[in-house]
């Protein structure tokens, strides 16, 4: 069931789907693309969530009546394409020295050990299912069921750049210094954000990611600052 | 490029223009003023478009000499701000000639201050944008993200034949920051997932802004603590959100915050009421009306034609 509704003064919110799929990713892709076409410079940003697409529109082009009334047929047009042709995804390995702070919480709140915390983050391919929070902070799903976990029920004021982390079914990488509601498995040195390359974020929605463990020397060796 | 020459920075103070639109979908903050009203008044003031690039000034403190002519502008936080000792009226233009030092205060009521110039102040822009994001590191006068610096100069073309005279807002566009705001919110979000007490709790109670508050998000505190839903997977949200965590204390988000979250969000603070809350010192009480989406949108159209298309004739000497 897909829902559109209007967030807020100046912007409206496509739920395409209850739940993410694998292929949600890439579709919502190819949605904001056409909503792009359609719509031009009366986009001001689009915002593809895992099962939402966010579209910011210029007040002064369009009132909330006229901005459905043009994003329906397209969402329509969308939702009756054959799968769409995705562009290839990519596949990165991302070290991570896992020294988290809450390492220990996590196996202890999942009955697990350390190591086994550890095993199942990196035991895996992670599918990139949004950019966002922070500039290139990608949210990737979907982690083993063992080591699913709420947020922090009171965000952190701040964690170090580079801190790998996880809530419910996701996993990320703080770019910068940031408040925080994930708990922290580890650190990585891989760069996620440059705003003077092209483009400036090296993941996009779509790819995959593997963690790969490494020691504190290899991490430092990469330049790892913490 | 000469300019202002920064003799005290201040506590904080950041270049911002209208903001860096365009790359939400990388996860960049839009940041820019988070009093964009005052902020617009300056560039109003001075005849200047909209979002030409102004100094936010948190609290005040800031002493800055002219190396060149020109007019500038002063809204927000009243700072009581003096050129060469001689005082300068709030919320109006002054002119400033080469030598000359503006000295600002620090504010007696609201938390920010803004600073424009003829023709906007020049920064080389990241990302299309100058606005300050210092934990993304990214505009200001360096493109790093930094906030002013003694030494620092801001770059501005001399303006000094630009007006013949001071002009202010009248008094009826300046906002009394003691008094305690109501709030306008547009329900939407997860709000329909909240229970209806839960609802009409938020609505009745009074709220205080609490010590943790920042250009990210100002959170609230009060007796009443809310049980948000559960939301599972993050989606886009964007200034005036008011997020409720697990822990029942509302989070409005501001401008510098994060394109994505995961928190419930209750409902969107009316952008222009935003303005408000950002001029409340910690303590200060603030509630909540609702308003329809409507009667938001036609409003927030009103407030940009008004600033967009520079009607003068709302000013006063």
């Amino acid at each position: 069931m897909i829902r559109i509704e209007p967030y807020g003064a100046e912007a409206l919110l496509l739920t395409l789907a209850q739940t993410p799929s694998p292929d949600l990713p890439g579709r919502i892709a190819r949605l904001a693309d056409l909503v792009q076409q359609a719509l031009g410079d009366a986009v001001i940003d689009l915002v593809p969530g895992w099962n939402t697409l966010l579209i910011h529109y210029d007040l002064l082009r369009y009132d909330l009546a006229d901005i459905q009334a043009r994003v329906t047929p397209i969402v329509e047009v969308w939702r009756q394409e054959p799968e769409a042709v995705q562009s290839p995804s990519r596949r990165h390995e991302v070290p991570v020295w896992y020294c988290g702070s809450d390492l220990e919480s996590v196996a202890a709140a999942c009955s697990l050990t350390v190591d086994a915390v550890i095993a199942l983050h990196c035991g895996r391919d992670y599918l990139v299912g949004a950019i966002g929070f922070a500039p290139g902070f990608a949210y990737m799903g979907e982690l083993d069921e063992q080591i699913v976990l709420p947020r922090l029920a009171s965000p952190r004021p701040r964690v170090e750049a580079g801190s790998v982390a996880i809530a419910e079914r996701m996993t990320a990488i703080y770019p910068q210094a940031s408040p925080a509601g994930w708990h922290i498995l580890g650190l990585s040195a891989w760069p996620l954000f440059d705003p003077q390359a092209e483009p400036p974020c090296p993941l996009a929605v779509g790819d995959r990611v593997r963690f790969v463990a490494v020691d504190e020397a290899t991490y430092r060796a990469a330049g790892g600052q913490v | 490029m000469r300019g202002l020459k920064v003799i005290k920075p201040g506590p904080l103070s950041l270049l911002q223009d209208a903001g860096r639109y365009g790359w939400r979908h990388l996860g960049v903050s839009t940041s820019g003023p988070m009093d964009r009203q005052a902020a617009a008044w300056a560039n109003h003031l001075l005849e200047n478009p909209y979002g030409s690039a102004v100094v936010e000034i948190a609290l005040g403190g800031v002493e800055l000499e002219a190396q060149v002519d020109t007019w500038l502008a002063l809204t927000g936080a009243p700072l009581g701000a003096t050129v060469d000792g001689q005082a300068v009226p709030a919320w109006s233009r002054f002119c400033m000639k080469t030598g000359q030092r503006l000295q600002l205060g620090f504010a007696q009521a609201g938390q920010r201050a803004y600073l424009g110039v003829v023709g906007g102040f020049v920064a080389k822009t990241i990302l299309g944008s100058v606005a300050t994001h210092r934990r993304e590191g990214l505009g200001g006068l360096g493109g790093d993200g930094q906030a002013l610096r003694v030494d620092d100069v801001l770059g501005c073309s001399p303006g000094l034949n630009a007006f013949d005279k001071a002009l202010g807002a009248a008094s009826r566009f300046i906002p009394d920051y003691r008094e305690s705001p109501t709030l306008r919110l547009v329900m939407g979000g997860d709000g329909e997932a909240f229970a209806k007490e839960q609802r009409e709790r938020f609505f009745s109670s009074p709220w205080q802004v609490s010590p943790q508050a920042d250009r990210m998000g100002i959170r609230l505190q009060g007796d009443a603590s809310l049980e948000p839903p559960v939301r599972q997977w993050s989606l886009g949200v964007l200034a005036g959100a008011v997020q409720v965590p697990p822990e029942g204390q509302p989070i409005v988000l501001m401008a510098d915050c994060q394109t994505m979250g995961g928190y419930p969000v209750l409902g969107f603070v009316h952008p222009v009421d935003l303005c408000r809350l950002a001029q409340c010192p910690a303590y200060h009480e603030v509630r909540f009306a609702p308003i329809e989406l409507e009667e938001a949108q036609s409003d927030l159209k009103r407030f940009y034609r008004f600033f967009k298309n520079h009607e003068m004739n709302l000013c006063a000497d």
